[in-house]
């Protein structure tokens, strides 16, 4: 558990940013100190503790089953940077 | 000025017909042109929306006087930070990365505005995407705080801080996920207050931290912020987060007695590095809360050196996977590649600046295989013993009071190349987001040259906004610091 052994390259494929070589150095730096820094969690005695990932957690919050209105197509494709026919347009997938 | 006017004021003078929404909305424009030049605190105006927005909220007030004795910020301008959706709009949230993005609806907060007769109005500076700790991350240009334009005014809603303190409008609306409304309330001399978790829908919020982000108001004080929070709150089925109790009345007629209320003090926050110029201001609230009958105690909440850690571990881990939806397919900015991996890498790469990259990358890394129980499991646990701090505080006290800085504003570029200080400067509001608390700063002193303000930290326990608001109205009926404002 220390920021020695970050592989930023990995990382930065895994979070799909094309990072160039200058930034994977400085973030490199930066954030084994970040890392080494979240490292104290490690003195922090965590034996039969829950963990939180919600500070009032709500399980199973559900509405009714009933249609209502919602965007139009159109109006959800107006950002889009490509669009036709109603639908995204994207690079190829499958051969 | 119709522009010095409180949300209050302004309000009771557009229902008492002495002022009209639009000579308000031209007060506020007029403002705006005159003084945004410095502090840069808005993005986006449209001004003809504004203007057939006042018009119509004064046809309301003179044809529909039912209607209008309904909507009791009616006429009134409030400007919205750059995160939340408001319909027909550009929302950027001071990103490259969202391109021209127009929002095809409203968010609840805006929606619940808009029916209590307000104008939501202008898109506000941020850091972007809600990360950083004093404005330098907009992508734009950075908001700069009206008292000394050489400082930022906070972040990441410095801009709706920067505009409040310039008095730009009565009122904005900011969001806060480790401190974004209170740190840069305090840094630019306004009231800002966050609202227990769940309070405030976050339907039309651009989540940054789900787990922790909560919208609430910049103000000029407490009273006011009592307005906006009784407009904005509510259970929202839109947001299965949001907590289905009923909104308080109590927030609208604030009571300044705190004869008997007990108020904690926890000395982890007695630290070494804070400014002697916070703890005399600290001490000297102490004792003018005490002079009107508050008891002043001491609790302990004894894992407050692992809030840090613990937050940006596990903020950071929720925003990687947040911002995961911010793929150049559909909507925002594109860069083109030959398949699907490449064009979401390279518009990434693009479209973000360096310290979203850098949390993307840091939650990235805590969360994947092998460093997940390392990190994000273990700070999970970590941040149930903070909230079990706070439980066990609040168990003997009705409020906690901390300075909500360790420093006044700072200078820009002090701290801008060392990530790890500018996390360090969140150290006292942090908790409340992880706790699930509510919390407000208030302005309550300044330092000496340059004149800048400070601000106190009033924490409750959940859902108890009424506490902290009344503790703040008491604390701004003993002094002026809230009344004071920079010459532009």
């Amino acid at each position: 558990m220390a920021g020695t052994d970050l592989n930023i390259e990995y990382i930065a494929q895994l979070a799909r940013i094309e990072l160039t070589q200058d930034e994977k150095d400085e973030l490199g730096q930066q954030l084994k100190a970040v890392i080494d820094y979240m490292d104290q969690l490690g003195r922090v005695d965590v034996t039969g503790v829950e963990p939180t990932s919600h500070p009032f957690p709500m399980d199973n919050v559900t509405r009714a089953d009933e249609p209502g209105v919602s965007l139009t197509n159109e109006e959800a494709l107006r950002n889009a940077p490509s669009s036709s026919n109603g639908l995204f347009i994207v690079p190829r997938i499958v051969e | 000025m119709a522009f010095d006017l409180t949300v209050k004021e302004a309000a009771g003078r557009v229902r008492d017909g002495s002022i009209s929404s639009t000579e308000l909305t031209r007060a506020c424009i007029e403002r705006i042109r005159e003084v945004d030049g410095k502090v840069h605190a808005v993005l986006e105006l449209d001004e003809d929306e504004a203007f057939a927005m006042a018009a119509e909220a004064d046809r309301i007030r003179s044809e529909e006087p039912e209607r209008a004795a309904q909507m009791p910020l009616l006429g009134v301008p409030i400007g919205i930070k750059d995160l939340l959706a408001v319909r027909g709009h550009s929302l950027r949230c001071a990103s490259r990365m969202l391109g021209n993005f127009n929002s095809p609806y409203d968010g609840t907060a805006i929606a619940r505005l808009r029916k209590a007769g307000a104008i939501p109005l202008a898109r506000l500076n941020m850091d972007e995407f809600a990360m950083g700790s004093s404005n330098e991350n907009s992508a734009f240009k950075p908001s700069l705080n009206p008292w000394d334009l050489e400082r930022v005014p906070g972040g990441s809603s410095g801009g709706s801080a920067a505009a409040v303190a310039a008095r730009e409008f009565p009122a904005t609306l900011g969001t806060d996920t480790g401190g974004s409304i209170r740190q840069p309330a305090a840094f630019c001399g306004c009231t800002g207050l966050k609202p227990t978790y769940g309070r405030v829908s976050r339907y039309g919020l651009v989540a940054f931290a789900s787990s922790f982000d909560q919208i609430g108001p910049l103000t000029r004080n407490a009273e006011d912020a009592g307005l906006i929070l009784h407009a904005i709150a509510g259970h929202d089925p839109m947001d299965s987060t949001s907590v289905p109790k009923p909104v308080d009345d109590a927030w609208l007629n604030l009571n300044p007695e705190i004869k008997g209320m007990k108020i904690g003090i926890p000395m982890e926050y007695r630290r070494p590095e804070l400014d002697p110029v916070i703890t005399a201001a600290w001490d000297e609230a102490l004792k003018k809360l005490s002079s009107a009958g508050a008891e002043i105690v001491e609790v302990s909440l004894p894992h407050t050196e692992y809030a840090i850690a613990t937050y940006y571990i596990l903020t950071t881990a929720e925003a990687s996977s947040n911002l995961a939806r911010f793929d150049g397919i559909r909507y925002g900015l594109r860069v083109d590649g030959n398949d699907p991996y490449t064009l979401n890498s390279r518009s990434r790469e693009a479209g973000f600046g360096p310290e979203v990259k850098r949390r993307i990358i840091l939650g990235t890394y805590v969360l994947s295989s092998g460093y997940c129980d390392a990190y994000y499991i273990k700070a999970q646990k970590v941040r149930t013993l903070i909230r079990q701090d706070f439980e066990r505080a609040f168990g003997s006290v009705d409020a906690i009071i901390t300075p909500t800085t360790p420093t006044p504003a700072f200078r820009i570029g002090q701290k801008s190349k060392d990530p790890l200080e500018m996390y360090l400067s969140d150290i006292f509001t942090i908790s409340s987001n992880l706790a699930g608390n509510c919390g407000i700063s208030v302005p309550c002193g300044f330092t000496d040259n340059p004149r800048l303000p400070l601000g106190l930290q009033v924490i409750g326990p959940a859902f108890r906004e009424d506490t902290v608001l009344n503790i703040a109205h008491a604390y701004q009926q003993m002094t002026d610091w809230h009344l004071q404002f920079p010459e532009l």
